[in-house]
């Protein structure tokens, strides 16, 4: 069982570091607003964390075993189509996750 | 009598406008914080941390990262700049929250302390200047509450899955891709995410365990580089 001081010393260390950064550029937004180099950072930095983050959470696939690879490629393939076609963040979510499900446990049983 | 109830009222009334604001956000939301619940109790946490996590750190993405590195006892000094990198985005919404309209620090603390990626969305229309203070909070509260119910009701569903029911962790990759997909639209150019996987599969090669400050390293370098590299450009011009 994982120990609850970390779990909470975890959470707190999470959200003092966010309501950092939700609250301090009010304090500080003059020069924040206008400068440059945030806006180019900001305009690029969404789109580059997600895809970090992203290949993070399947950092435990292996790329050469197709039982690991597989359902990951078949259902990254239908969040992709599913999103680019509907656009409907939840709809691509849900049956990306079920299509993952479905073939990682049956080839687990 | 009339002056007395007028307040009160406006209050209410106001309440009310924040509360359908909001509204189309907090059903958004609902599959989210289910999916978020069952993952807690999937990781091997307490149902109840579900609830805690969700009403403390309030900020989607970073929960969903945060159950991963619980589960793999991630020391805080990553969670720290995993937060820092992943909500950094969170710097900008200064720029048009209304916050001028929310009078009292305790207000203002709660205010700031909530100005998810929704409360941002729902009040960067240019009318939220005029908004009140108790419409401004009320938005705030209500997706709150509702954020941490559907998490709470998540884990209760989550407890009632059973075990031979597995990958249910790539929700989480689902959504990194789709909103992966949703940021690209913004400005559609294809070498800032090209590099981010560039910067993301190098620093798995390098550390496996720590590819996420790796790689997120590597990548705001290479950011600020090329923002340097195009100053100098404009000036050499």
């Amino acid at each position: 069982m994982t120990d609850p001081w970390y779990v909470l010393s975890a959470i707190a260390v999470s959200a003092a570091v966010t309501w950092a950064l939700r609250a301090a550029p009010f304090a500080m937004l003059a020069p924040l607003r206008h400068s440059a180099l945030m806006a180019h950072i900001g305009e690029r930095m969404p789109v580059g964390m997600m895809v970090i983050l992203a290949v993070y959470t399947l950092r435990d696939t292996d790329p050469a075993a197709l039982a690991s690879a597989g359902p990951a490629v078949l259902a990254l393939a239908l969040t992709v189509g599913l999103h680019l076609w509907r656009g409907s963040m939840t709809l691509s979510i849900f049956a990306g996750t079920a299509a993952y499900v479905l073939v990682t446990s049956v080839l687990a049983a | 009598m009339e002056t007395a109830s007028r307040e009160p009222q406006g209050t209410r009334e106001e309440l009310v406008a924040g509360w359908r604001t909001v509204l189309p956000a907090c059903v958004a939301v609902v599959p989210l914080g289910l999916a978020l619940g069952v993952l807690v109790v999937h990781s091997g946490l307490a149902w109840w941390w579900a609830p805690i996590l969700g009403a403390i750190v309030f900020a989607g993405t970073m929960e969903f990262l945060l159950v991963g590195l619980l589960a793999a006892a991630a020391p805080l000094a990553q969670i720290a700049v995993s937060t820092l990198l992943v909500n950094f985005r969170h710097v900008f919404y200064a720029i048009s929250f209304p916050l001028h309209r929310v009078n009292g620090a305790g207000w203002k603390a709660y205010s700031t302390f909530a100005l998810t990626d929704e409360a941002y969305a729902l009040t960067v229309t240019p009318e939220s200047a005029g908004w009140s203070r108790a419409r401004i909070i009320g938005i705030q509260a209500f997706f709150h509450v509702a954020w941490v119910a559907c998490v709470a009701a998540g884990a209760g569903l989550g407890s009632l899955i059973p075990p031979q029911v597995v990958g249910l962790e790539f929700a989480v990759t689902a959504l990194f891709v789709v909103l992966g997909l949703e940021a690209y639209k913004v400005r559609r150019s294809l070498p800032v995410p090209a590099l981010a996987l560039g910067c993301a599969l190098v620093a798995a090669l390098i550390s496996r365990e720590n590819m996420l400050l790796i790689g997120m390293g590597m990548f705001v370098a290479a950011i600020v580089g090329s923002y340097v590299l195009a100053v100098r450009r404009s000036r050499d011009d």
